[in-house]
C-alpha cells in the first residue's frame, strides 16, 4: 500500500474532523492534530497582509486539549451546535507522506433558541502528515472570509 | 449648533447609582448620542500612526457612525474627513486602508487632496460650452467636513468639536501617564478582528469599566489567578469621569479563601493547563503591573494583559448592535521569541478569548432581558455612589464615572456625583 497521502483519504479525514465538532465530540477533536502542530483561526484581511495573530493561535496539540478543557469548565457561553459543510480539498502537494492541501468550509451556528445563522466561511488552509501510519494535522490554518466575527467563537473551526 | 430636544429619561439618584434601562433601548437615543457625544466635544479614536507609515497612506474608519478617511499627507501631516463626497453624499473612499495621491468619488469624480479639500468637479465648466456648474460655483465653499487631529503615544484621536480641550488635557495626567506606560516605544499591528456585538455600545463601554465582573464572569482569570479581587491594583478614574483604569499585580503570597467562603461558581481546583506556555510571559515593566485595562472616552480602549496588548475601537451601530475592532499589537523592536508570546496570549483576549469571549455575550445578554423594562433601572452602587479613584477592585465607580461623563455631554442634568 502507498504511503503518499491521497485526496480521499483527506476528504475522508475532513468529514470525520467536522462531524466531531459538529456531533459534540470536542474531546476528540485534538487528536486529529499531531503532537507539534500549529492551529490559527484568522481571516483573509490579515493573511494577506501577512499579519500573524489570530482569534485563536496554538503551537502543541496540548494547546488544543486545554481549550476544550476551558469550553468545558471555565468558559460560559450560550448553548451552541454547528454544522460544517466542507467542500472537496485541492491537494496541492503530496509526497513522502506529507500534503499540502486547502478546503473551503461554511459553518452554521444553531444556537439553543433555534436561531440559526451562517457563522462562518473560509478556507483551511492545511498541512497533513502521516505518523504511524495515521493522517493528522500538522497545520490547520481557518482562514475566514469574513473580518467580523458575531458575539463570540466558542467552538472551533 | 443644533440641538435636539432634550429626552425626558428620568434619572433616579443618589449619584449615578441608577442607569435607566431606557438608554439602551430608546430610539431615540443613538440620533442624541451621535450628535452631542461622538460629533461632540470628546475625541474619538481613529487609528495608530502606525497604521499610516508614508505619505499617502490612509485608513477608513468611524467616529461613532460618522464614516471618516484619515490620511497622512505629503508633508507627513495626519488629516482626517469625512468619508462622504460634498457632491451627493457617496462614500469617497471605498477600501478599509490604501496608498492615494488623491481621492475621487466614483459616481461623479469629483476629487479631493489628502487634506480633504474639494479640488476637482468633472465637467465643471461643462461640456462643449453645455452645462457645468454657475460661475458662483466655489469649491473652496464645499467640501467634507474636517476633524481636528490630535495624536498622543502613537494613538490618532478625531474631533467634530472646536470645543475640545487639547489631548491631553482630556486625557488628564493620570491617563496620558497610564498610555505612556505601554506605549512607550514603536508598536507594529500584528493582527485585526472584527466582533460584532448584540447590544449597544454603552454596554460594552461600562464592561470595560466593571472591573466587579472581571473575576467573577471570566472563570479562566479566576482559576489562574490572574486577576483576585484581593490582588493589588485599583482603578483610577479621571475628573470627567469618563476615562479609566483598572490595574492590578499577581501577588503570589495573597492566595485568599474569599471566593470560598462565598461558594461563588468561579473557583476550580481542579483546572489546569496541559501547555503551561500560554501564560508564560516575560517581564516587559518594571512596575509589576500584569494587567492594564483603560479607556477613553467615548469608545477606546488600551489593554495590556501580561504581553498580551491591543487596542479596541467602541462603534454604535445603531441602537442594539455595535463593532467591536481589534488591534493586536507587537513592539516594533520584538525579538521572535517575544512575538510568539504575545501570538500565543492573545488566546486570552478577542472574540475567541479564555478571558474575553463571555463580554461579547453579556451585553446581549442585557439587551435581551431588558425588553419590557424601559422604566425601570440597573443598580450601579458597588462601592457606594462616588464616581472617583479607588484601591479595591470591587466597585462599580469607573462606570458612574461614565455616567457622569456621558450625562455631562448628553445635558441630562448630572446628579450628586462626585
Amino acid at each position: 500500500m502507498s504511503t503518499e497521502i491521497d485526496l480521499l483519504q483527506v476528504a475522508a479525514f475532513n468529514a470525520a474532523y467536522a462531524r466531531t465538532i459538529d456531533n459534540d465530540a470536542l474531546e476528540q477533536w485534538p487528536a486529529f492534530f499531531a503532537p507539534d502542530c500549529h492551529y490559527r483561526i484568522t481571516n483573509v484581511e490579515n493573511e494577506r497582509e501577512g499579519l500573524p495573530a489570530g482569534i485563536v493561535w496554538a503551537d502543541s496539540r496540548d494547546m488544543l486539549e486545554d481549550r476544550i478543557a476551558a469550553l468545558r469548565e471555565a468558559n460560559i457561553y450560550e448553548r451552541q451546535r454547528y454544522r460544517h459543510l466542507l467542500g472537496m480539498p485541492v491537494l496541492e502537494a503530496a509526497e513522502g507522506g506529507q500534503a499540502k492541501a486547502t478546503t473551503p468550509f461554511m459553518v452554521a451556528r444553531i444556537m439553543h433558541t433555534g436561531e440559526t445563522a451562517v457563522f462562518a466561511t473560509g478556507e483551511y488552509r492545511d498541512r497533513f502528515v502521516r505518523q504511524d501510519g495515521r493522517l493528522l494535522l500538522a497545520e490547520r490554518v481557518a482562514v475566514c472570509d469574513s473580518t467580523v466575527t458575531d458575539t463570540l467563537l466558542a467552538l472551533p473551526l | 449648533m443644533q440641538q435636539t430636544t432634550p429626552q425626558p429619561i428620568h434619572w433616579k439618584g443618589p449619584g449615578n447609582t441608577r442607569i435607566p434601562y431606557a438608554l439602551y433601548v430608546d430610539p431615540d437615543v443613538p440620533a442624541q448620542e451621535q450628535e452631542r457625544v461622538f460629533r461632540g466635544a470628546v475625541w474619538n479614536y481613529l487609528c495608530l500612526e502606525a497604521e499610516l507609515p508614508e505619505p499617502g497612506s490612509y485608513r477608513t474608519t468611524f467616529a461613532g457612525e460618522t464614516p471618516v478617511v484619515v490620511v497622512r499627507d505629503g508633508e507627513g501631516d495626519i488629516y482626517a474627513f469625512e468619508n462622504r463626497c460634498a457632491h451627493r453624499g457617496a462614500l469617497i473612499a471605498l477600501e478599509k486602508s490604501g496608498k492615494a495621491e488623491s481621492f475621487q468619488c466614483v459616481y461623479h469624480a469629483w476629487s479631493y487632496n489628502l487634506q480633504g479639500d474639494l479640488t476637482g468637479v468633472a465637467f465643471e465648466k461643462g461640456v462643449k460650452g453645455q452645462g457645468g456648474m454657475p460661475a458662483s460655483f466655489c469649491k473652496e465653499e464645499h467640501g467634507p467636513r474636517k476633524l481636528r487631529i490630535a495624536t498622543f503615544c502613537g494613538l490618532v484621536f478625531g474631533s467634530f468639536s472646536d470645543d475640545v480641550p487639547d489631548i491631553e488635557d482630556y486625557l488628564g495626567p493620570e491617563i496620558c501617564a497610564r498610555i505612556e506606560r505601554v506605549l512607550h516605544k514603536p508598536v507594529e499591528v500584528i493582527g485585526r478582528f472584527t466582533q460584532a456585538l448584540p447590544n449597544n455600545w454603552k454596554l460594552y463601554v461600562e464592561n470595560v469599566k466593571d472591573s466587579y465582573h472581571a473575576s467573577l464572569l471570566h472563570m479562566f482569570f479566576t482559576t489562574f489567578e490572574l486577576n483576585r479581587l484581593s490582588q493589588k491594583g485599583g482603578v483610577i478614574v479621571d475628573e470627567t469621569g469618563g476615562h479609566h483604569v483598572s490595574y492590578s499585580m499577581i501577588d503570589p503570597a495573597a492566595k485568599d479563601d474569599t471566593y470560598k467562603d462565598q461558594a461563588l461558581r468561579s473557583d476550580n481546583d481542579r483546572y489546569r493547563l496541559k501547555d503551561p506556555s500560554l501564560l508564560a510571559g516575560f517581564t516587559e515593566y518594571d512596575d509589576g503591573i500584569t494587567l492594564q485595562i483603560l479607556s477613553v472616552f467615548p469608545g477606546f480602549v488600551l489593554q495590556q494583559i501580561q504581553n498580551c496588548l491591543a487596542v479596541r475601537q467602541v462603534l454604535p451601530k445603531g441602537i442594539d448592535s455595535t463593532e467591536l475592532n481589534w488591534t493586536y499589537l507587537g513592539y516594533a523592536d520584538d525579538t521572535p521569541a517575544q512575538r510568539t508570546v504575545r501570538l500565543k496570549q492573545s488566546n486570552l483576549v478577542g472574540p475567541a478569548g479564555f478571558i474575553s469571549m463571555e463580554d461579547g455575550a453579556v451585553g446581549g445578554f442585557v439587551q435581551r432581558g431588558i425588553a419590557g423594562a424601559a422604566s425601570l433601572d440597573a443598580v450601579v452602587e458597588m462601592g457606594g455612589d462616588h464616581a472617583g479613584s479607588s484601591e479595591g477592585r470591587a466597585t462599580e465607580a469607573s462606570v458612574r464615572g461614565f455616567w457622569k461623563a456621558y450625562r455631562q455631554h448628553m445635558g441630562q442634568n448630572t446628579g450628586d456625583a462626585a
